[in-house]
């Protein structure tokens, strides 16, 4: 099995209050903090290692292409994929401002015309951007199907069929997909029995992780040496423009008010009904 | 002034309340224009009639046995939208986050995602929505002749009825060739006694330190009756099991902004506070009164959570029998 995983960076999302607002209020400026593996993407690409190796033995037993489209820095994201155990990476060139779902979509499905990948796993949204749309995007310009949110998905023997769980508001819905497929993932694909391959013996467990699987040294080593495709939008034959124009962006507003400590559930409940008004 | 075509959510052959958000966003869009409700799926004539009465020019209905995939509705919904409306509108549910940015695709219209505001500048639309989780607020134009938009619930009041009642017409179903690569399998709906999350007036969280689903059951959802409250939950607390994955609060999660929101032993991570910190009185009841939760906590109980929550409910009784 094939899968192409894209990989966004985006700023460290756990100091994501820490952002600023270009005096012009153009732009989001992230100076300061660490560029990330979009953590979505993260466990797609672990989600995606876990479908092609022996989980057991750890052997390989597919390939895993990673792609991001980004700035020329963007490669320190892919190298990440790649010392995480992805075979190749490609990085497309391009400016963050000018890519919206629909740029991003048809770099992407340029490229799975040319890799011919069996699956293409997404994560569900940019932690950035949160707008949750390239994978269904993508699917449509191919004439996949894809399988949004997905908390779990189990590949037939032949990896041509897959049974895929996907995490709804109302709870959850089962569905049954032929490849070539587009699967995004949600918070709980990492789940130590969430992805079964077919070639990983059925009672093996993952360990609970709450992201992907660290770079071994040696990994971190082997990823030097792996290739990484330089290529861009235009060498593609993509001209497409966004869709959509970010105008302005501001900070919210902050919570007005003070934290009030409370010593006993009594005086809560007094504070409640007198004070905030609520009960 | 627009036409608008708002795609109502189904569940069970029911129109979820999620459609009418997305009718009180297709009214500001519309300034004055039509709007129409496309109604489909199983139960597509059932739900059209409950939608009868919100002041639809029309209402266009297209049964289609099964349960929903994107892949099946998608070339009904495309040709409907493309009839000469400016804008299709859904609520950001997973549903319409899943349908309608595959319509979308299809026609070449741009998408405004998860939208909280709609404001007009200079005679363009301008959509306002949270980024980063919720740490920048952006605004956006969308620049081709039919816009989609999907909108936060919590954002838009449910419409209520004005009146009247819609003609209800058939549209034929068009489903093409990708439909028959994904067949859908089963739906498993959570089903609770409890106010909806969206809709709750007041919610109550807990987090990893519940430690356990039963401690869930018997600790917190009894506070949750008392109050009349939903109950929500953090990612670890998903995670783990304690609760079902729907009752997740935050960036990836839903987003409530109820008038009062207990976070019970929930830390208070960015990811969590994207979901909740649009609630009109936040409490926090931990032991570590350091945890970032105080950011946001108007009222903080700084306690063992297996204390206070069995007092806390105590006391709501309490105060609750005394009117
Ligand atoms: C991409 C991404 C998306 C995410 N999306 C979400 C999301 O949508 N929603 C979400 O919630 N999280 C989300 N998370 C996870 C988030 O970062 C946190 O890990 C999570 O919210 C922590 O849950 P918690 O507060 O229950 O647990 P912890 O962070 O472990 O906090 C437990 C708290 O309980 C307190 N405590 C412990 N014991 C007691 C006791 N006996 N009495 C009282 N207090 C006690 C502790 O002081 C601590 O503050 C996301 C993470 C990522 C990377
Ligand atoms: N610039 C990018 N490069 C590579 N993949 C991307 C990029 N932007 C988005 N994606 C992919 O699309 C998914 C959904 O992103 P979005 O629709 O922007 O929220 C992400 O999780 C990535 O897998």
């Amino acid at each position: 099995m094939k899968i192409l995983v894209p990989i966004k960076r985006v700023a460290d999302p756990d100091n994501a209050n820490k952002v600023k607002i270009s005096g012009d209020g153009t732009e989001v400026t992230s100076e300061g903090l660490e560029w990330k593996m979009n953590p979505f993407d993260e466990w797609s690409l672990e989600a995606a290692l876990r479908l092609t190796e022996d989980g057991k033995t750890k052997s390989r037993v597919g390939e895993v292409v990673v792609v991001s489209i980004g700035p020329k820095d963007a490669v320190a994201t892919i190298r990440q994929g790649l010392a995480m155990g992805a075979e190749r990476g490609i990085l497309v060139e391009g400016e963050d401002k000018k890519l919206d779902a629909l740029v991003v979509a048809k770099i992407l499905q340029k490229i799975v015309e040319k890799e011919n990948p069996d699956l293409v796993v997404l994560g569900k949204q940019t932690v950035d951007g949160d707008s949750n749309l390239v994978g269904t995007y993508l699917a449509e310009f191919l004439g996949w199907p894809v399988a949004n949110y997905a908390t779990s998905i189990r590949t037939s023997d032949d990896g041509k069929t897959l049974t895929i769980v996907r995490e709804l508001d109302t709870g959850a819905a089962t569905l049954e997909v032929k490849g070539p497929a587009v699967i995004t993932t949600s918070d709980r694909i990492l789940h130590p029995h969430a992805v079964k391959n077919g070639v990983t013996p059925d009672d093996f467990a993952y360990p609970e992780s709450e992201g992907g699987r660290y770079a071994s040294l040696k990994g971190i080593m082997a990823a030097k040496k792996k290739p990484v495709e330089e290529t861009s939008a235009a060498a593609l034959g993509v001209d497409a423009a966004p869709q959509v124009s970010y105008v302005s962006f501001k900070l919210p507003p902050a919570r007005s008010g003070s934290t009030t400590f409370v010593e006993s559930a009594a005086e809560l409940v007094q504070k409640l009904r007198n004070e905030a008004k609520v009960l | 002034m627009t036409d608008v075509l708002v795609v109502a959510e189904l569940l069970e052959g029911k129109a979820r309340k999620t459609t009418l958000s997305a009718i009180t966003a297709a009214r500001q869009i519309a300034a004055g224009g039509a709007i129409d409700i496309l109604v489909i799926g199983e139960g597509a004539s059932n739900a059209a009639s409950e939608l009868t009465g919100f002041g639809a020019r029309k209402i266009l209905k297209a049964e289609i046995a099964g349960g929903y995939t994107a892949e099946k509705y998608v070339g009904t919904v495309a040709n409907v939208a493309k009839s000469g409306y400016g804008a299709i509108v859904a609520t950001s549910s997973s549903y319409g986050k899943d349908l309608l940015p595959r319509v979308a695709a299809r026609i070449g219209a741009g998408v405004a995602p998860d939208v909280s505001a709609i404001t007009v500048d200079g005679g363009k639309l301008v959509y306002t929505r949270p980024m980063y989780a919720g740490n920048v607020i952006g605004q956006l134009t969308v620049n081709t002749p039919v816009q989609v938009v999907t909108v936060r619930q919590t954002e838009f009041e449910a419409a209520a009825p004005s009146g009247g009642s819609s003609p209800v017409e058939d549209v034929a179903a068009s489903i093409d060739d990708v439909a028959s690569k994904v067949e859908f399998k089963g739906l498993e709906v959570v089903k609770s006694e409890r106010p909806d999350l969206a809709e709750a007036e007041i919610v109550v969280s807990g987090g990893r330190s519940l430690k356990s689903a039963d401690n869930f059951k018997n600790l917190l959802e009894p506070l949750a009756d008392a109050l009349g409250a939903a109950v929500g939950a953090s990612r670890a607390a998903c995670d783990a099991g304690y609760v079902s994955a729907d009752l997740q609060i935050g960036q990836t999660g839903k987003v409530v902004a109820p008038k009062l929101y207990i976070a019970v032993g929930i830390s208070g991570a960015i990811q969590h506070l994207a979901g909740m910190k649009g609630s009109k009185t936040i409490v926090a009841i931990n032991k570590d009164k350091e945890a970032p939760i105080a950011q946001v906590a108007d009222y903080f109980l700084v306690a063992d959570l297996f204390d206070a929550v069995p007092q806390l409910t105590e006391e709501i009784k309490k105060v609750k029998a005394a009117g």
